[in-house]
């Protein structure tokens, strides 16, 4: 059986396959387990080849025997998409592998390319890191962890907090905000350190800007939204989710009864409905109606009937946080 | 019985094309020797090439220029047929179609009708679609196809149903095609007005206007063809404001005569914002139940249809090889079960539609002519709670949702939108 390893303590083997979707851990431990096979030896043979537009033989005659068996290196990225003939020719080649050349595959998940991956994980040559997607906090912690250990560099526990906060969404970006920190500051990175850098980056969401123009903070839902839309939101999605909300209003907007039988009867979990009941304190059922077809009407104009979907949106979200209809604007 | 049985309504046009037809065939035949004189002027039998025509401007009712239909019969090589959805312009294209290709003028009977009703006709290609655009590649397609000979028949006719739904880099395609197809070759277009398609299609196209069959036409039609009773085929009629495919439906089927009355009982049951929200969801969950089991009944004979073609079983792993194939047939399906939806989205509104125009007629004190007769009483109840410009305003809001729906925003959205315009503000607030 193929050992596994996690991607922050690669190890070598005459077949390493680099498994799973995060892009950003698989490339660290592609990259250290290079480094380490070239210290070892200074004058290594080092080859890249790309499944894809693989050339049939070319993995065997690179990995073939050598008249004075100098080590040799061999990356194969994309795997995920490699061509027949690839397939064919990596099947044979990892059940007879060679000691002295050292074959890292990176396959970043899929089917495609099970059997090999079967094959591999099934020969004790073999060693499998795992690069599977970070996405709980406290992984992404050890995310940042582990890259401050690789630049001999410490980072204090609340400003770790608080750049994951900042940098929730997108784990590349998090890995060039820790090696700007490593690059800038000259010692221990402390929590000022991290406001100063990344200090007003707010990660926001469709349904944050949502709920500030709903509670009427018009300054801060506009605020978020430019946020959201600068990280990564786009209109169409952000429409959506107040479409959502304010659906929900509607609903629970002038009906009695308790939360959970409520909650069977609109089809909502019963905190939704809690949260839905404290959100149209404030509004007329008249107002939310307005927000309804307000939101109709940005609908139909993030959708190609107005020329700046922007703009749209932030109508939208001025109208609703203050209560007026997009008819007066 | 002829080709241009089964159709309903468009009498003077269906006269008008029949004579067209026949002196088409007639232009054809083998001359008489006895009356050689009378042959003399027009052209010769051997001539296989119709004499053409540019279409004229105005005068779009008459549908052949000339007076007197025996002198001097011009055949335009460019036709649109317009008429609203459901007033059978794709059929009356069809037929008329038959009709030119038939060496008699549309006796029914030959072998060249029996082939076109059956849709196998070798020199009539007809481009349907399913989908909520044509695409570009049919249409180069069948573009290529009009430059080809006829095979049995002295004509070939190319006919594009919906041509609305092409975009207009599509119907650029068209352009040069029904300009100046060969001699041998007439389009047929079909859409639901000329405004659907650009001014440099019109200009190249003879027109032919449909009117709304009237619901008595329509449900004469209904109960020779469905046999169904005369008072069910009248309601179903006028229910479905004369479009002849809905009328069957309802005629046809009891479930969504039920679900037609539903929506209308939601419309009317709507007093407040929640009843907003959930008739919303009311709505689209009718609108789906109303297409999606008849499309997903289609879409699934068409996949074991497809599957049978290229020689798979149906609950077997494809192999590689077909794979891209059915991945297109599958994008294709879920294409056409999204517009479906539309389609059924669209109903629901002009349903809803109805009832408010007749419940501005209730309150402006005119008691005939309701579309929604079985729902009157309550109807009434309703439009004496709203000023007349409320009624207005919820039309018009109705309004807004049907262009809403064609611009792409969520039907449930649309419908909300609409709804709340029903509810007086004054009375929630």
């Amino acid at each position: 059986m193929a050992t596994k390893v996690p991607w922050n303590r690669p190890r070598t083997a005459p077949i390493v396959l680099v498994s799973g979707s995060e892009s950003v851990t698989a490339e660290r431990a592609i990259r250290s387990l290079r480094r380490d096979a070239r210290a070892l030896y200074p004058d290594l043979e080092y080859t890249t080849l790309d499944a894809v537009e693989y050339s049939p033989g070319s993995l065997l005659s690179l990995a073939g025997p050598s008249l004075f068996g100098e080590p040799r290196y061999i990356e194969v990225t994309s795997v995920e998409h490699c061509s027949d003939e690839f397939l064919e020719d990596a099947l044979r080649y990892v059940v007879s592998s060679a000691d002295d050349v050292t074959v890292v595959l990176r396959h970043g998940g899929g089917n495609r390319g099970k059997k090999l991956l079967d094959t591999i994980r099934k020969l004790d040559t073999a060693v499998e890191i795992e690069c599977s997607a970070i996405t709980r906090d406290q992984d992404k912690q050890g995310f940042v962890l582990a890259e401050f250990d690789a630049a001999g560099r410490r980072i204090h526990p609340q400003a770790l907090r608080k750049l994951v906060d900042a940098f929730s969404g997108d784990l590349p970006e998090l890995a060039s905000a820790c090696q700007q920190l490593i690059a800038d500051v000259a010692e221990d990175v402390t929590e000022s350190d991290v406001e100063t850098y990344f200090g007003s980056r707010v990660e926001a969401t469709a349904f944050t800007v949502a709920a500030a123009a709903i509670a009427g903070r018009t300054g801060e839902a506009l605020v978020t939204l430019r946020h959201a839309l600068s990280t990564g939101a786009s209109p169409v999605p952000i429409v959506a989710a107040f479409a959502m909300k304010v659906r929900l209003m509607a609903k629970v907007a002038g009906v009695r009864g308790g939360g959970a039988q409520l909650a069977k009867l609109i089809g909502a979990a019963p905190w939704q409905i809690n949260q839905a009941r404290t959100e149209a304190q404030g509004w007329s059922q008249a107002q939310i109606l307005e927000a309804l077809t307000t939101i109709a009407e940005t609908d139909a104009a993030v959708k190609g009937a107005e020329r700046d979907p922007i703009y749209a949106v932030e109508r939208m979200v001025r109208c609703i946080a203050q209560r007026e209809s997009i008819l007066h604007v | 019985m002829d080709v241009w049985q089964g159709l309903v309504g468009q009498t003077e046009i269906i006269s008008q094309l029949r004579r067209l037809a026949e002196a088409n065939a007639a232009r054809y035949r083998k001359p008489d020797p006895s009356a050689d004189d009378a042959s003399a002027d027009s052209p010769s039998a051997d001539d296989a090439s119709p004499v053409l025509a540019q279409p004229t401007a105005g005068d779009e009712t008459r549908v052949m220029p000339e007076a007197d239909p025996d002198s001097d019969i011009r055949l335009a090589h460019s036709w649109l047929f317009t008429g609203p959805a459901g007033s059978g312009r794709s059929n009356l294209a069809l037929a008329f179609a038959a009709s030119l290709l038939c060496p008699d003028g549309g006796c029914g009977s030959c072998q060249s009708c029996l082939m076109a009703r059956s849709g196998n006709h070798p020199d009539l290609r007809v481009l349907r679609t399913e989908k909520v655009i044509i695409e570009i590649d049919d249409v180069r397609d069948i573009v290529a196809a009009s430059y080809l000979s006829p095979s049995i028949s002295r004509l070939r006719i190319q006919v594009i149903e919906d041509a609305d739904r092409m975009s207009e880099r599509t119907s650029n395609v068209l352009l040069k095609a029904i300009e100046e197809p060969p001699s041998s070759t007439i389009w047929i277009l079909c859409s639901p007005s000329e405004a659907d398609m650009l001014p440099t299609i019109r200009s190249r196209v003879r027109t032919v206007r449909l009117s709304t069959p009237t619901v008595e036409q329509v449900a004469d039609f209904i109960v020779t063809a469905d046999g169904v009773d005369p008072a069910l085929a009248m309601r179903s009629a006028r229910e479905a404001q004369s479009h002849i495919g809905m009328a069957r439906r309802l005629a046809t089927d009891a479930d969504s005569r039920a679900r037609r009355d539903a929506s209308v009982l939601v419309l009317l049951g709507i007093v407040s914002s929640s009843h907003v929200a959930k008739g919303a969801q009311d709505l689209v969950a009718i609108a789906e139940q109303d297409t999606q089991a008849a499309a997903t009944l289609r879409t699934e004979r068409d996949r074991s249809e497809f599957f049978r073609q290229l020689g798979l079983p149906l609950d077997a792993p494809v192999p590689a090889q077909y794979r891209a194939q059915v991945k297109a047939f599958d994008e294709s399906n879920k294409r056409l079960i999204k517009r479906s939806l539309l389609d059924g989205v669209d109903r629901i509104l002009l349903d809803l539609e109805s009832v408010g125009r007749d419940a501005l007629l209730v309150r402006m004190g005119v008691n005939d002519g309701l579309i929604n007769v079985e729902r009157a009483p309550e109807i009434t109840a309703w439009a004496a709670k709203r000023t007349p410009a409320q009624l207005v305003g919820y039309l018009d809001a109705i309004a807004e949702a049907l262009t809403r729906t064609t611009r792409n925003v969520t039907p449930l959205l649309a419908f909300e939108a609409m709804l709340a315009a029903v509810i007086d503000k004054e009375a929630v607030s």
